[in-house]
């Protein structure tokens, strides 16, 4: 198991938003979370990664508990990050980001090859300000520069949000070939039908717990799930 | 003295204090960029930087030149230790909240200046320059016999002095390089572009901070080694630098060191036109409401941009 | 009656009695306090209840206290119409400077009425010849009567302080019952929420800064007529971080906590003051020990633990 949460409290200051949350993810696996707004999903990757208050349960990658780690301690240990809204350092250049994800992990020059290799438009941009991008550009950046950490873990929050169905595609058939290489992938979205085809399950996150752990097709079987867990 | 030569006189003197000043507001400037506070107790780095100068260069009393060199490799990391200590003790219990810290540094302004006033005394007390030659300066004059250069009697500088604008701008070089090329300045960059990103990047923001506000008193008391031969050190000293710090860093910009550059070029070579012209008490007047109307008016300062 | 009243009340009637029964030296120094005092009340207006944290205030004092010295100086004005005038002339400074400074919020607040403060301390020393600068002149004996009372007598200068000090006092009281006062509370805990209750916030800021200047201006007035100089010290930096000091150590957002701040800062500095000359050493770590670990104040603290009905 390559990430395991267990009775998790976690929220913000006074405020809780995750409840008992427990959550496995093995090697290689393709964990897509949905829920409502507010349901707690950012809050669940934040974390992990220390950015949040956790205030109870614990959380193990490949077996070390981090659930005590000081914030900039984890990246290092292989959890890459691709936060909702992309969150670059916009006023930084392209190759300068992926700089940043390479001094986070053990990030050597090949890993920062294959990240560009899965994204070839950014090697073009490289001397260009991250803000100058497009949004399609700006998400490939952002996976990009989570990517040259070299992660056993990767969070994506939201990867899909206000981007074309090519790029769409683009981010899904990457996650995928992550996982393939055994990357761990943690996928929260908030639209079902773009991320079915990569997962190899699905969770649903409501009142600060996993409320349904399924598989994609148990899904396509009874739609009646989705509009209970995600209210479209 | 002729106006000319005066003019050129006052230029020089504001070239030499501009330089110094990009370098101490250098300092106030990356604090607040990186670390979103403000140091008020910025001048009295300043200050002990001066002060320590003159204390290290008494070891050497017979030799000025080592004494100022001693001084020169002492001053600045000593006070960088003491500001660490002060972040690692106080700002980083506070969280770095932004009214929290200026009441805080408020206070350290406060201890600092009376501890040294207790230690070191209320008169101001020299440190010698390690080389001190005249220069004279010449002026043209149109004669009947065309074209002229002669020496006006009290147009000159000091070789110190040019050294002082030299060193000046090589430590400033030094900081703008750090900060736009190395791996250093990439990560200040990130913390201050997204701290909590640059957290999931690896980041330790609470250590960088440290290193930031050591950095900024560093380099303040840097400024004040090179200027306390032509000054002089005084347990007072530290309140013109910190609010001129001010002036550049508000004008120039919050959180931009280009524009830091600028505006202490810009207020240094003023303020030592100003002051020699007019009074420096109207001088000072003028300074201090034009930083409030800045900030009244544009928040982002002359040339920054506005605050997200 | 309130419990908060009876608290208010009895101090006052403490501070009575205490007229009659405390040796010379304590004497002036209540006096002193009180008039110290009512500009931390002014101070904590704006910084306890409204929130807004001037690091300027010395500029209102010293209005007060110029406006009032000056008058006297050159058209021999009396104090009936003196003291009133240096108020005046801090409610104006205040309006001012508050319908620039409105414009900013938090640090940038901060240093505006810094910059501000430091202007005005500047013009003093400018306009040299008028002010006498930085000696400062006195205001002759003879000048300071009020109401046929001579206040440089020690019993009158403590009972007139004791008078300004219990009006200002219950006036706070008041203002902290009053709509007006919470409605400050509610723009200092959350400002959008009152904008979009339909609260003028930025009037009652406004407000708030032309009441809290006033107030520090009429302690400027007082304290130069009841101790008899005027100096521009009183508008230097540090006689600004003063009232902070004094309204943090005894609690800001209580009606009795600035008093106690500036009774128990005002011995703190006192009994320093044999040690070294550096007086504003123990300001300075007071301060930063302040803000580490207590927060909340001396009657900050109390009213937390045991007086949950402290105002």
């Amino acid at each position: 198991m390559m990430l395991e949460l267990r009775d998790i409290d976690a929220g913000y200051g006074t405020v809780q938003v995750l409840r008992g949350l427990s959550l496995q993810l093995a090697a290689g696996e393709v964990l897509c979370l949905l829920g409502r707004n507010g349901a707690g999903k950012t809050t669940l990757m934040k974390t992990i990664l220390g950015l949040a208050d956790r205030r109870a349960g614990s959380i193990r990658l490949d077996g070390v508990e981090i659930g005590t780690m000081p914030a900039y301690r984890i990246p290092r240990l292989g959890v890459g990050y691709v936060p909702q809204g992309r969150r670059l350092f916009g006023e930084m250049t392209v190759a300068e980001n992926l700089r940043i994800g390479q001094l986070a992990g053990d990030g050597d020059e090949a890993t920062r090859n294959s990240a560009l290799a899965m994204f070839p438009r950014l090697e073009e941009r490289l001397g260009q300000r991250a803000d100058t991008l497009s949004g399609g550009e700006q998400q490939m950046l952002a996976m990009a520069r989570a990517l040259c950490l070299g992660p056993r873990v990767l969070l994506l929050d939201e990867p899909t949000e206000g981007l074309q169905p090519s790029m769409i595609a683009l981010i899904r058939d990457a996650a995928s070939a992550l996982a393939a290489g055994g990357v761990a992938v943690l996928l929260v979205e908030q639209r079902v039908e773009a991320v079915l085809e990569i997962a190899d399950r699905v969770a649903f996150l409501e009142n600060g717990r996993l409320a349904l752990d399924t598989t994609p097709d148990a899904l396509r079987a009874d739609e009646s799930l989705v509009h209970r867990y995600v209210g479209v | 003295m002729e106006f000319g030569p005066h003019l050129i006189l006052a230029l020089l003197e504001g070239l030499v204090q501009a330089s110094v000043l990009m370098l101490t507001a250098l300092g106030l400037s990356l604090v607040f960029g990186v670390m979103r506070v403000v140091n008020v107790a910025h001048g009295e780095f300043f200050m002990l930087g001066a002060v320590l100068a003159h204390v290290v260069a008494g070891w050497f009393g017979a030799h000025p030149a080592l004494g100022f060199i001693a001084a020169l490799l002492l001053a600045p990391p000593l006070v960088a230790l003491a500001a660490l200590a002060f972040d690692r003790t106080v700002l980083h219990r506070l969280g770095h909240d932004p009214e929290r810290t200026i009441v805080a540094t408020i206070g350290l302004l406060y201890v600092i200046q009376q501890l040294t006033l207790m230690t070191f005394g209320p008169e101001a007390r020299p440190v010698t320059a390690p080389f001190n030659h005249r220069i004279a300066i010449p002026w043209i004059e149109t004669t009947a016999a065309g074209l002229s250069f002669y020496f006006p009697w009290g147009l000159s500088t000091t070789s110190y002095k040019l050294f002082v604008v030299v060193a000046a701008f090589a430590a400033s070089a030094g900081v703008w390089l750090m900060m736009a090329r190395g791996r250093v300045g990439l990560v200040l960059r990130a913390t201050q572009l997204d701290r909590e990103t640059a957290q999931a990047f690896a980041i330790p923001v609470h250590q960088v901070y440290g290193f930031v506000f050591a950095l900024g008193a560093g380099l303040a008391a840097l400024g004040a080694v090179l200027v306390v031969p032509i000054r002089q050190a005084h347990y007072l000293m530290g309140g013109d630098p910190l609010l001129l710090s001010f002036i550049v860093v508000i004008i120039g910009g919050l959180g931009s060191l280009r524009g830091t550059v600028w505006a202490a070029l810009l207020i240094g070579m003023s303020d030592g036109i100003v002051s020699v012209f007019f009074s420096p008490t109207l001088a000072k007047i003028l300074a201090t409401l034009l930083v409030a109307l800045v900030l009244v008016y544009r928040p982002g300062g002359l040339f920054g941009a506005k605050p997200a | 009656m309130s419990r908060a009243l009876v608290l208010h009340l009895g101090l006052i009637a403490v501070l009575f009695a205490a007229a009659f029964l405390l040796p010379a030296y304590h004497h002036g120094n209540l006096a002193r306090i009180m008039v110290l005092a009512v500009y931390a009340m002014g101070y904590n207006i704006l910084f306890g209840y409204a929130g807004l944290l001037s690091l300027g205030h010395a500029m209102f004092f010293a209005a007060g206290m110029y406006g009032m010295g000056l008058t006297v100086r050159y058209w021999d004005w009396p104090m009936i119409l003196a003291l009133p005038f240096g108020t005046l002339a801090a409610a104006a400074l205040a309006l001012l400077v508050a319908v620039l400074a409105l414009r900013t919020a938090g640090v940038a607040f901060m240093i505006v009425t810094l910059m501000f403060s430091q202007a005005g301390f500047l013009v003093i020393l400018y306009f040299n010849p008028i002010t006498r600068g930085d000696e400062g002149f006195v205001i002759p004996q003879a000048a300071r009567r009020l109401a046929g009372l001579d206040l440089s007598d020690p019993m009158n200068r403590y009972l007139a302080a004791l008078v300004l000090f219990s009006v200002v006092l219950l006036a706070c009281h008041r203002l902290v019952l009053s709509r007006l006062g919470r409605v400050l509370v509610a723009i200092r805990e959350n400002e959008e929420r009152a904008r979009l209750l339909g609260y003028d916030v930025w009037a009652h800021k406004l407000g708030a800064v032309v009441l809290s200047g006033s107030v520090a201006g009429a302690a400027g007035a007082a304290y130069g007529a009841l101790f008899g100089s005027v100096g521009a010290s009183f508008a230097e930096v540090p006689f600004s971080i003063l009232p902070l000091l004094y309204v943090l150590a005894g609690g800001a957002g209580t009606v009795i906590g600035p008093f106690v701040g500036t009774a128990f800062m005002f011995y703190l500095r006192d009994l320093a003051g044999t040690v070294t000359d550096a007086h504003m050493l123990v300001a300075g770590a007071a301060l930063i020990a302040l803000t580490l670990f207590a927060r909340r104040g001396l009657m900050g603290l109390v009213r937390a633990r045991w007086a949950g009905w402290l105002p």
